[in-house]
């Protein structure tokens, strides 16, 4: 184990993909330069201006050019700065990348890796802060996975990169900085697994991203009151793994689901239902979902905040689902 | 009309013979969707073969082409099994998208046909990412991309052209112009010269040529193509046509005067091309007869397409996704 930075365990794992597979290439703007938080830096000096490839200011050209150069035997990694300006390039993800395979009775494979910075960045304000892998979770045909610690983002991106499906890849740009433990050598997350981040029996709180780590602080906080929270953390929102999470909550009997992103219409509304679903008489409780009301993200602090999950309303959420239930 | 002296009379027939292949096909699909066989929206090529014909007859078969959602003839004329396709327009099993796609979506990608696209331009940046894939890996290869007049009024054209030439990519661009975007004359929606005043304005040089004319278009796509392989980077050619059906194969098309259509279908280019191999002294008759072969074979690959089977239900899960893939367990 070494310490790294998330910012450089994703770095690591387009240098060790590059250097294994020469069809692996990335392409977006500005990524000589090392990207928009230098997440390249470096890169085009190691590999050339082909295969790290600086584009213009075009998204949709990006994602479609992508979707051309991986039907011709190339698995690109396309660089969108932002899952916010993704969604310029929304046709060429959605109806094209994710259903060429299926709609050309599957003559060939879409391997590319998008990668979709998501998250509340330090008053970046409405149209560079949002979370919106539910969107794409709904889209047959993608891949979606959202890293929160630095050995994952090694993990999980490499194998992103040896998928052979579209894979959104989602880093939370309040993450680039964190640092932890990360595996020398090969190191390969599987996608769809999630990771039990805390064990605990009194309730299951499924979350992912940068949301891990408030669960884990609301956790050590609830710890000390007596209360053992199962902290499990997704890693990949599509396929989630189900089993990981209806096994958990059949022990528990309680589940919060917690996210950045809103909460009407987030993915914790898929978990949410599914447990509710499956699990109906296994829960002692009703389950619950936290995430942001339904606002844009505002540019100063004090109404950010507003639309942040705190480990404060985590920790609320836990004891509100733990009390003992009255009856009204 | 184009009246060359020393034409090539076999090479020409032969492509006549494409072009007559193209229209019967295209007519078979019509009556089988008023039959209720063809389902969904097919959108004929009637009176624009000559662009498919003349362009693909100067491509090999590894080049790759893109297509719009009017991309029957673009299928046929790049190789396509005639068959496969009329079984993918019934939805059948043994269809070139196992009947997954339909007439938007025809693709076959071992003659190099990348596929149809239901999103006018949508074709136009994957076309420069193919080209783009294929110099990364040193290929001689290039890319035909074929869309519509409307397209150029979209994003992806100008972004897509942009690309071909700041990455000078093997791209040939093809603005198979009938006039109208939909039910409506483009023209009245288009700033500007359209598709080659824009090409030209990026770097990309333009040829515009008759789409109507089979010689004219041929001449033009074999100049282009050869200094697209030759490595001079991307060209677009712009071929005026006219669609003498309406939009859809159900779309009378009443938006359009009668005269104006008759005019046009009196410049179909099947007629202009016949007029032209029978004044180079081909016989009528034998032209007569490709006609009647084209019928005949079209009509019974519609009637062997209705005769096979639907595809197994088991399949609509299939190909969606390796990771999470819905066979393997339902979500």
């Amino acid at each position: 184990m070494a310490r790294d930075t998330y910012l450089n365990a994703g770095r690591r794992a387009v240098i060790e993909e590059m250097q294994r597979d020469d069809a692996v290439w990335a392409l977006g703007e500005d990524l000589g330069r090392g990207g928009v938080f230098g997440q390249y830096k470096g890169l085009q000096d190691m590999f050339g201006p082909a295969r790290i490839a600086d584009t213009p200011i075009s998204e949709a050209c990006i994602m479609g050019a992508a979707v051309g150069a991986a039907m011709t035997g190339t698995r690109p990694i396309v660089e969108m700065r932002f899952s916010d300006f993704a969604l310029c390039a929304v046709d060429e993800l959605v109806n094209q990348a994710a259903k060429a395979r299926f709609m050309f009775g599957g003559q060939m494979r879409v391997p590319m890796v998008v990668r979709e910075p998501i998250g509340m960045w330090r008053s970046s304000a409405a149209q560079h802060s949002q979370s919106l892998e539910a969107w794409y979770a709904h889209i047959p045909g993608l891949v979606v996975v959202a890293p929160s610690t630095p050995a994952d983002n090694l993990g999980l991106l490499k194998s992103a990169i040896r998928c052979d499906d579209p894979v959104v890849y989602m880093e939370h740009k309040n993450l680039w900085a964190l640092e932890g433990d990360v595996p020398e050598g090969e190191h390969l997350v599987e996608l769809g697994r999630a990771e039990v981040a805390r064990e605990g029996d009194a309730i299951t709180i499924v979350t992912w991203s940068a949301m891990r780590h408030a669960c884990l602080r609301a956790a050590d906080v609830l710890a000390t009151k007596g209360t053992e929270v199962e902290v499990i953390d997704l890693r990949t929102l599509w396929p989630w793994d189900r089993d990981a999470v209806f096994a958990s909550v059949r022990r528990t009997g309680r589940l919060l689901v917690v996210h950045e992103a809103v909460s009407v219409g987030g993915f914790g509304a898929e978990i949410a239902a599914s447990v509710a679903e499956a699990l109906h008489h296994h829960l002692k409780a009703p389950v619950r979902r936290l995430g942001a009301p339904r606002i844009p993200i505002a540019y100063a602090p004090a109404l950010e905040d507003r639309a942040r999950v705190s480990d404060d309303a985590i920790i609320n959420a836990v004891q509100g689902l733990i009390a003992p239930r009255t009856v009204a | 009309m184009t009246q060359a002296a020393n034409i090539d009379t076999e090479r020409l027939t032969g492509l006549l013979q494409l072009m007559q292949r193209i229209r019967a096909f295209e007519q078979a699909a019509i009556a089988a969707q008023k039959e209720g066989l063809v389902l969904g929206a097919i959108h004929p090529s009637i009176g624009q073969e000559a662009v498919a014909a003349g362009i693909c007859t100067n491509l090999e078969q590894a080049d790759l082409m893109l297509s719009t959602h009017r991309g029957h003839g673009h299928t046929l004329a790049k190789g396509a099994d005639p068959l496969a396709m009329m079984r993918e327009l019934f939805g059948r099993a043994g269809g070139t998208c196992g009947g997954k796609g339909g007439s938007m979506h025809i693709a076959d990608f071992g003659v190099g046909m990348l596929g149809a696209n239901g999103v006018v331009g949508a074709n136009i940046p994957i076309a420069t990412g193919a080209a783009h894939g294929l110099k990364l890996q040193g290929s001689r290869q290039i890319v035909t991309c074929i869309f519509g007049d409307g397209a150029v009024n979209r994003g992806p054209f100008l972004e897509g052209l942009n690309w071909a030439r700041v990455f000078d990519l093997p791209v040939l661009f093809v603005c198979e112009d009938n006039g109208f975007s939909a039910t409506t004359r483009t023209a009245t929606m288009t700033g500007g010269a359209g598709a080659g005043a824009r090409a030209q304005s990026i770097g990309i040089p333009a040829i515009e040529v008759d789409g109507n004319d089979l010689m004219a278009v041929d001449t033009a796509a074999r100049a282009a193509i050869n200094d697209i392989r030759a490595g001079m980077g991307p060209t677009l050619l712009h071929a005026k046509t006219y669609r003498i059906t309406g939009h859809t194969a159900v779309d009378p098309a009443t938006y359009r005067p009668a005269e104006e259509v008759e005019a046009q279908q009196a410049n179909c280019p099947i007629a202009r091309l016949q007029s032209a191999l029978t004044l180079a002294g081909v016989e009528a008759a034998r032209l007569a007869a490709l006609h009647t072969e084209a019928l005949h074979e079209m009509t019974d690959i519609a009637a062997q397409a209705q005769a096979t089977d639907w595809p197994d239900p088991a399949l609509a899960y299939a190909d969606v996704q390796d990771v999470g893939n819905p066979a393997e367990r339902a979500f």
